[in-house]
């Protein structure tokens, strides 16, 4: 069981690497940093150009491998080299890492379970009224771009905010700007502004869970161990949380680690749309500003991100389903 | 409509124990609501028994004749969306609309049920002592973790599971399905249950595991006392266990009395119909089953009058009027014996039997037959065939750790006009030498020759001509017609292939229907349109197209209920008179081999361990895996099974990726266990070949054969 942990964790850390290199080596073909120059009035030499590129490992003339190398080199130590501005990308990544995380992780814990217990609630309930209308749910926000959802959700609230005659719902920013109100009124204020850009994001987890679950909980609800296990004395509800519940998570778990990828994307697009300094906005401004280095941290950010949560889809599959430990 | 059992079983002493009833049913009506348009389904339409404790009721019938529904309606399992009226009653309590709290409560302790699947009827994701444990908690719940696993350990001792203490740790894809039918048993008398209903409980089992499954419960009844309603299609296995019989139609009952009553003495059409079309294994004598005709009726859509009428032989007009009530017919020994029939005083008068009711079909003597086999021509010979499959390990670099010997050595010849019976039990190897047969490939080793051309020599073009002449039925005739084919196109697909003229096709289908004892009418239809029976029928039908010679069958009556098997069983043996057809029949069923094959051979692990002529065969088996097969299957006749002794085999079939040393069957062998020190070391060392027991060409694989009387 370990071992096979171990082996899955290897196998992560290599794509981390091939998918990060990948990014790398497409943001340095691409991305042209000598335009920032070119585009400055007065335009700088050419000598002074390449000189500045050249400190910033950026130049265009220098082979691709060997900028590699010497990024590569940079990045095995754990210094990810610096943006167009000559800043450190480090020191970016540090705040930024935080502010993404905060919502990746509350958007997938709240729309994974609210997905799955919807979607096995649902199936429970097959044609009734809440199946009806948790499935009319999931295909809206299904068929709707991840942009526009972010987008409705902050005229509702502006809506609301509007009737109710003061701002109950925050929509700009992480954080009320030089906000003095102690650790508590801190804490509640990041609370605030955290609330619909989460809430965005987890409804795109609980459109896929809800439907993937339901249809993975209908195949067992008729199974014959459910029946067993009523048979044997254990309540409707009993027998569903325990038996068919358990056995009808396992598929769902696997498929966590898929729509991780996509939430992903998402995030890039609620950051952009809610003002938040984190690395999805980072990544569309550096494409945006030809920042290299930058594109490759916040892809390798993102690799890593999917990994941890294969790893710990693995993880939650060898919970839920002991034949592996024993296998 | 109702009727409540309230006569004494006759079997033994206990069953005659007076006291109350300890499950009452009255009048149980369930219906299903169709949806939108569709009709409602009347699954059961007024059921009455009642069972006392030790009595064991028999509850017998096809699918779809609402034997298992009522039984769910019971337990309260059925879905929300039924409609169940009538009186469940437990020691006198009402059962029928408790609430799912209250129900819960007596299910699993007072009532619990054994089911008919046990590869899905445990949790995949818990141990099985886990899933005893719950069991036994749910109803003691103030019962400690330790004790509840001592206790789990005890019921998996009790129902006969060898190191039950580590075993319980294991999930139950580590069990056979005989050991999960046990851990399911063993969940059921977990908490002392006063009715146990088992639905089915063999059915998906090898004959050999059933006879250990239904020692089982016999045990099980012992310790617990509680009375058992034991569903089943099996006649035979009703006609030993039970003390009363309820025979059910469409939704009905339709004969209910002592086993004895409705077996010796039977008055409905009905059940002499079920019994008249079972081919039994206790006689010689080949006279064609009786087959019911038709189908039952749907159950959303039912005639007027006698639900049976339009498959009765002897229905009148008056049958057809009014659907006639189950009333008490004399004439038996115990009393109680009840039958839903207006003529069955007629019957009773005359003394009809199942042979006076139903018309039997009169099936000639195959041409061939007159032949000396030795004269005949040999249509497949297999010589020494073997096929191992790989055991492999690892994801990217791939290395053997080991052979699945799934056919291991195989010789046996059919000779023309001949019908060889291949049997054995699931794992054996039957259906891989039937591939092997049909793959016309060079074997790993040995030799196949299909109508003198030697299997893996053959050019393209010969390859081609040999399939005309071998053709194959499977065993699942719901799975293997294309369901987007018309029956036509179906039949008319060998035909097109090998280039039969366009212009004769469609006369040349509807003969074929014809022979079948299809309409040619319907050839117009989709497959899901026909029944079962009617299916089978169709894929018999595409087989026959090309005029072959020899006809394999893989098992291609086991999906099918006994009445209607009946009819494809003479339309089979009708076929091999007419056509001069020879079969490789392979069944599990060695009822249904003994009434249709010539010669049978036994498989075992991979091996034949016996073959030679039926009658030799059956009559005395030389070999003991021979011997327990015919021993552990029950014989539909309640006086002869109560006499006979069934040996019980010990154990699952061996992995064929592991087969013990010497004799395979050596382990689980009943005359090993009784030999010497000194006369095991054979056994032990030497894999023993076919050798002619002196009669006929009747040879079995063991050191210590002996013929023996066993059914």
């Amino acid at each position: 069981m370990w071992l096979f942990l171990v082996r899955r964790l290897v196998n992560y850390l290599v794509l981390i690497v091939v998918a990060t290199t990948c990014a790398y080596l497409l943001a340095a073909s691409a991305l042209s940093p000598r335009v920032n120059y070119e585009n400055q009035s007065p335009r700088p030499s050419e000598a002074a150009v390449d000189a500045r590129l050249d400190e910033l490992n950026l130049n265009d003339k220098t082979p691709l491998a060997e900028r590699w190398m010497v990024w590569a080199g940079d990045v095995v130590t754990g210094d990810f080299g610096k943006t167009v501005t000559g800043s450190s990308v480090n020191d970016q990544m540090e705040i930024r890492v935080l502010v993404s995380l905060r919502l990746i992780v509350a958007g997938t814990v709240l729309g994974a379970t609210a997905g799955v217990a919807i979607g096995a609630y649902a199936a429970v309930k097959q044609y009734g009224l809440f199946d009806q209308l948790s499935t009319g749910a999931a295909f809206t926000v299904l068929a709707v771009p991840a942009v526009v959802v972010a987008i409705t959700l902050q005229v509702i609230a502006i809506w609301l905010n509007g009737a109710a005659g003061q701002t109950l719902l925050v929509f700009n920013g992480e954080a009320t700007p030089s906000l003095d109100a102690g650790f508590f009124g801190t804490v509640w204020d990041r609370l605030k502004h955290m609330f619909l850009p989460t809430v965005a994001l987890a409804l795109g987890q609980f459109a896929v869970f809800s439907r993937y679950q339901r249809n993975m909980m209908l195949d067992v609800l008729g199974s014959d161990f459910v029946r067993t296990a009523r048979a044997k004395g254990l309540t409707r509800r009993a027998a569903l949380l325990k038996h068919a519940l358990r056995t009808a998570l396992i598929p769902t778990v696997t498929y966590f680690t898929f729509t991780f990828g996509v939430m992903m994307a998402g995030t890039t697009f609620t950051e952009k749309v809610y003002n938040w300094k984190g690395m999805g906005s980072w990544l569309i401004d550096s494409i945006a500003t030809n920042d290299v280095h930058a594109v490759a941290a916040v892809s390798c950010f993102m690799a890593v991100c999917v990994m941890a949560a294969a790893f710990l889809s693995d993880l939650l599959y060898a919970w839920l389903d002991p034949r592996v430990r024993v296998g | 409509m109702t009727e409540t059992i309230t006569a004494n079983g006759a079997g033994g002493p206990e069953a005659a124990e007076t006291g109350a009833p300890v499950l009452e049913i009255e009048d149980l009506h369930v219906t299903f609501p169709g949806r939108g348009k569709e009709p409602d389904v009347k699954a059961v339409r007024g059921v009455g028994y009642s069972v006392r404790r030790g009595e064991i009721l028999g509850i017998v019938g096809e699918s779809g004749s609402g034997k298992s529904v009522s039984s769910m309606a019971a337990m309260g399992l059925l879905p929300d969306n039924a409609r169940v009226t009538g009186s469940i009653r437990l020691h006198g309590e009402e059962l029928l609309g408790l609430d799912d709290k209250a129900m819960s409560a007596k299910r699993g302790s007072r009532i619990a049920m054994v089911f008919q699947d046990p590869l899905s009827g445990l949790t995949p994701v818990y141990t099985v002592g886990d899933q005893i444990i719950e069991a036994v908690r749910v109803h003691n719940p103030k019962m400690g973790k330790e004790r509840a696993a001592e206790r789990a350990v005890e019921l998996l001792d009790l129902v006969g599971i060898p190191n039950p203490a580590q075993r319980a740790k294991a999930f139950p894809h580590e069990f056979s399905g005989g050991m999960r039918q046990r851990v399911m048993i063993a969940i059921a008398i977990a908490n002392d249950p006063d009715v146990i209903i088992c639905d089915e409980p063999t059915t998906a089992l090898d004959v050999t595991i059933q006879a250990q499954i239904l020692e089982v419960l016999k045990t099980a009844q012992r310790e617990t006392g509680a009375a058992i309603v034991m569903i089943t299609h099996d006649l035979g296995v009703v006609a030993g266990l039970v003390d009363r019989v309820l025979v059910m139609y469409a939704g009905r009952p339709v004969e209910v009395g002592a086993v004895d009553d409705v077996y010796y003495r039977t008055r409905m059409p009905y059940t002499m119909g079920l019994l008249g079309s079972v081919p039994r294994l206790d006689t010689e004598e080949h006279a064609p089953l009786v087959p019911i005709e038709g189908n039952p009726p749907s159950l959303s859509a039912l005639p007027p009058g006698c639900p049976f009428a339009p498959r009765c032989p002897i229905a009148t007009d008056e049958c057809r009027a009014e659907e006639p009530e189950l009333l008490e017919v004399g004439g038996g020994h115990g009393d109680g014996h009840t039958a839903a029939c207006i003529r069955a005083p007629e019957i009773e008068r005359e003394g009809w039997t199942a042979a006076d009711v139903y018309p039997v079909p009169a099936i000639g003597e195959a041409p061939a037959a007159r032949t000396r086999r030795a004269d005949r021509e040999t249509v497949l010979q297999v010589d020494g065939l073997v096929k191992h499959h790989p055991l492999m390990k690892g994801a990217v670099f791939k290395r053997r750790v080991g052979t699945v010997y799934a056919v291991d050595g195989v010789s046996f010849d059919i000779a023309e006009g001949e019908t060889l019976g291949l049997v054995g039990e699931s794992g054996c190897g039957k259906s891989s030498t039937l591939m092997e047969i049909l793959s016309l490939e060079r074997p790993q080793s040995g030799t196949v020759d299909l109508l003198g051309r030697r299997s893996g020599t053959m050019s393209a073009r010969e390859r081609f001509a040999v399939r005309r002449d071998v053709q194959v039925v499977f065993q699942d005739p719901m799975s293997s017609l294309d369901p987007r084919m018309l029956v036509f196109d179906v039949v008319a697909e060998p035909l097109r292939t090998h280039g039969y003229p366009k212009d004769k096709l469609r006369a040349r289908v509807n003969e074929l229907l014809d022979l079948v004892g299809l309409d040619p009418a319907h050839a117009g239809r989709y497959p899901q349109e026909f029944s079962g029976g009617q299916r089978q029928r169709i894929g018999i039908a595409r087989a026959l197209a090309l005029e072959p010679r020899l006809l394999i069958l893989d098992e291609p009556v086991s999906a099918l209920d006994v009445s209607i098997q009946a009819g494809v069983i003479n339309l089979l043996e009708e076929l091999k008179v007419r056509l001069g057809l020879s079969y490789l029949f392979v069944a599990h069923d060695l009822s249904v081999v003994r009434h249709i094959a010539d010669r049978v051979a036994v498989m075992y692990l991979g091996r034949i361990v016996e073959i030679g002529e039926v009658g030799r065969i059956f009559g005395s088996p030389a070999h003991p895996y021979t011997q327990a097969l015919l021993s552990a299957i029950p014989v539909p006749d309640p006086e002869k099974e109560r006499a006979r002794t069934h040996i019980v085999l010990e154990g699952d079939l061996p992995s064929p990726a592991n087969p013990p040393s010497g004799c395979r069957f050596r382990p689980r062998c009943p005359k090993f266990a009784g030999l010497s020190e000194a006369e095991r070391v054979p056994c032990i060392e030497v894999s023993p070949d076919l050798e002619p027991t002196g009669e006929d060409d009747h040879t079995a694989a063991c050191h210590y054969a002996q013929g023996r009387t066993v059914v």
